[in-house]
């Protein structure tokens, strides 16, 4: 048994760091798992999941496909985004649109056509851009498009300006801080400080009843596989090499020919769609989407997780992302005022202590396990009932 | 212009657009000077780095720099691959391509290649990706996007290989070479570019003496099909490969000649020699 486990060791040694693999592998198995524990199970039995957790579940796994996007940038690339919040949470308000229109005349106003919030503020037709994103497509294409072309507005300016390191961050939190103020005006027309909620269905299927929840649930899971699996490809690409060459040496990139701030433009602007993705699968399981999303603290939290993972590694941003979380639910449900303090603590002791995240330190036990076993090549069976 | 105009000189047949063209132009070499630097004025907060810095290298040709600390070798490499901006004067590459006109990445597509005084490799990628980056090949986004290494590419990789004498390491981590391998592995990553004009600073820097005259062997074959120019220190290597010698002094052209002549020329010998013999 342990033989084995050396020899896959080596393998994955020889194959790079290729945990996505078998990461994928339990992912699936464990929404499987849950979903039909859920599905199938009676409420009283003890192997049930309740709805609840599904919920929550899939809401960690939004979280872990926005570390995702911020482990494309930051870990692989360099660039700090502090504003990934930001696509996120635009995001989430194309999927919260498209939702708003499917009440229809079930608000509590029972206006066919406008929301509640815009009856209420007198105005009497749909704004431009409210059209057409009763269509589902419409506003799938809209998750997409509106984080990608801010990312490529703001990447073009930034990166052509050859802006790096900390400034290029704070321009991130500022434009965080922008979308904040203006998403918080009624004059925009999302709704306000409330933001978009009181779903009732989305493609004609129930927001409230258990298998939406868990459709929704298992799309999150898949759509978080595929785009880990993608990341993946991309980045054994000669692009994805190109994008570590700049990370470590951007002139020397230049001087063999590459125009660095266009592969910056187009991975931030992927980074800023899988963002937009994970907005727009988070908002119909969580039920509302408010200008909160665009905090600063938001896309900050959002590298701690990457931190604590270990960037650089895809797979460790995700776990990152579910523990972190994980840790905030029970902790805020002891102690609500004390997460921020604890999630500095946690930034401080692991750039202090785990450069590298738990990934790395998974990497190096692994190492001493291998010398180990290396340091010992003759005795066999010793290592059999070991 | 009227907007038929325009729409019939966009539309016009005899031509490409401007963005279907390929852009890669020739070197047009016919006086046999490859670079052309004239006039190089460079100053940092009033400090004048370069001063009136004129400079032919002609093509095929083996040319050293040398100078004391400060004497603005790298900042002429700066300026020639478009890293500083000067304040007046030109570099043309050829008769007709004007370098201060263009990016570092135009540059560098032309068939200008350069070496870093610090080495300075992709650390976290292995030899053999380095020189895959390096590869001679079209650097726009999608392309590289959807490259792979052909069987041609893959013999050409393994023939640097040989050359810089890291075929054993070529699934090490860059990061992890010594630092006279990143120096080859640099030289390498040129190499793979196939450049027209190689720009080296200080290559030996840090070898051991075999190191070094094997540099130096490889520097004088490149010389011929390519025009190498090599900034260094040390005498003893200018002096086994160098034909002509270039003495930079307060950033501009102090004396130019042959290894003797230079030695004995009264100026160099007060201002250079002098001080480290
Ligand atoms: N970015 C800069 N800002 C200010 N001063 C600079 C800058 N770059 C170079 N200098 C100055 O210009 C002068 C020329 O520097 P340069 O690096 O070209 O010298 P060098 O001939 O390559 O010397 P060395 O043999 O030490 O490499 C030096 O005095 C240096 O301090
Ligand atoms: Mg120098």
């Amino acid at each position: 048994m342990s033989s084995l486990l050396s020899n896959f060791m080596s393998f994955s040694r020889i194959n790079g760091d290729s945990k996505v693999a078998p990461f994928v592998v339990v992912l699936l198995v464990v929404t499987a798992l849950a979903s039909s524990c859920n599905l199938l199970m009676p409420e009283d039995s003890v192997f049930y999941v309740s709805t609840y957790t599904i919920t929550l579940l899939g809401k960690y796994l939004c979280y872990a496909m926005l570390a995702l996007a911020v482990d494309v940038i930051w870990g692989y690339c360099g660039i700090l985004s502090l504003g990934h919040g930001a696509f996120f949470a635009l995001g989430g308000y194309a999927m919260g649109m498209y939702l708003m229109r499917q009440i229809g005349d079930r608000g509590v106003y029972g206006n066919p056509e406008l929301p509640d919030f815009m009856v209420f503020l007198n105005w009497s037709e749909l704004p431009w851009f409210w059209q057409g994103m009763d269509q589902f497509w419409v506003a799938m294409l809209m998750v997409l498009l509106v984080p990608g072309l801010l990312a490529y507005l703001f990447g073009w300016l930034a990166f052509r300006s050859r802006v790096t390191g900390v400034y290029l961050s704070i321009m991130t939190q500022a434009l965080t801080y922008a979308l904040l103020l203006s998403f918080f005006r009624n004059e925009m027309g999302f709704g306000g400080n409330n933001g978009l909620t009181d779903f009732k269905d989305i493609l004609g299927f129930d927001l409230q009843s258990d298998n939406t929840r868990v459709t929704l649930f298992i799309i999150t899971a898949l759509m978080l596989s595929g785009l880990l699996v993608l990341s993946k490809k991309i980045m054994q690409t000669r692009f994805g090499k190109v994008i570590v060459a700049i990370r470590d040496g951007e002139s020397r990139a230049r001087f063999i020919g590459y125009r660095t701030e266009n592969y910056k433009v187009w991975l931030f602007v992927y980074s800023a769609m899988i963002a937009g993705i994970a907005g727009a699968l988070y908002v119909p399981q969580v039920g509302i989407i408010n200008p909160g999303e665009f905090s600063p603290i938001n896309s900050i939290e959002i590298v701690i997780w990457v931190a604590v993972g270990g960037r650089g590694t895809l797979v460790g941003a995700i776990i990152g992302a579910i523990l972190v979380n994980y840790a905030k639910t029970k902790f805020t449900a002891i102690m609500p005022d004390g997460w921020l303090f604890a999630l500095g603590a946690m930034f401080v002791l692991v750039t202090l202590y785990l450069p590298k995240g738990l990934m790395g330190l998974v990497a190096q036990l692994k190492d001493r396990q291998l010398q180990n076993v290396n340091n010992r090549p003759n005795d066999k069976a010793e290592e059999g009932h070991a | 212009m009227s907007i038929l105009d325009t729409t019939r000189e966009v539309m016009r047949r005899d031509q490409v657009w401007p963005f279907l063209q390929d852009h890669s132009q020739d070197v047009d070499i016919s006086h046999q000077v490859l670079l052309y630097v004239e006039g190089l004025n460079l100053s940092f907060d009033g400090f004048k780095a370069l001063n009136d810095l004129n400079l032919y290298i002609n093509d095929g040709e083996l040319r050293c720099l040398i100078g004391a600390n400060g004497a603005g070798k790298t900042t002429l490499m700066d300026v020639i691959t478009g890293k500083t901006r000067c304040d007046s004067g030109t570099v043309y590459f050829g008769q007709s391509l004007n370098l201060l006109e263009k990016d570092e990445a135009e540059i560098a597509q032309l068939g200008i290649g350069r070496k870093f005084q610090k080495p300075t490799v992709f650390e976290a990628h292995t030899v053999m990706d380095n020189l895959e980056l390096s590869l001679k090949s079209n650097k726009s986004v999608i392309p590289t996007l959807l490259a792979t290494l052909n069987s041609e590419e893959y013999d050409r990789i393994d023939h640097v290989l040989e050359t810089i004498g890291l075929k054993a390491e070529r699934m090490m981590l860059a990061g992890s070479l010594s630092h006279g391998q990143k120096q080859w592995l640099e030289i390498g990553m040129l190499l793979m570019a196939n450049p027209r004009l190689l720009l080296v600073d200080e290559p030996v820097a840090g070898m051991t003496v075999q190191e070094g005259e094997r540099t130096a062997e490889l520097l004088t074959s490149l010389a011929g099909e390519r025009t190498v120019v090599v900034v260094e220190h040390d005498m003893e290597f200018v002096r086994s490969i160098a034909r002509t010698v270039t003495v930079l002094h307060q950033g501009s052209v102090l004396a130019e000649g042959t290894m003797d002549e230079i030695q004995n020329n009264q100026d160099v010998i007060e201002v250079y020699l002098g001080e480290a013999p």
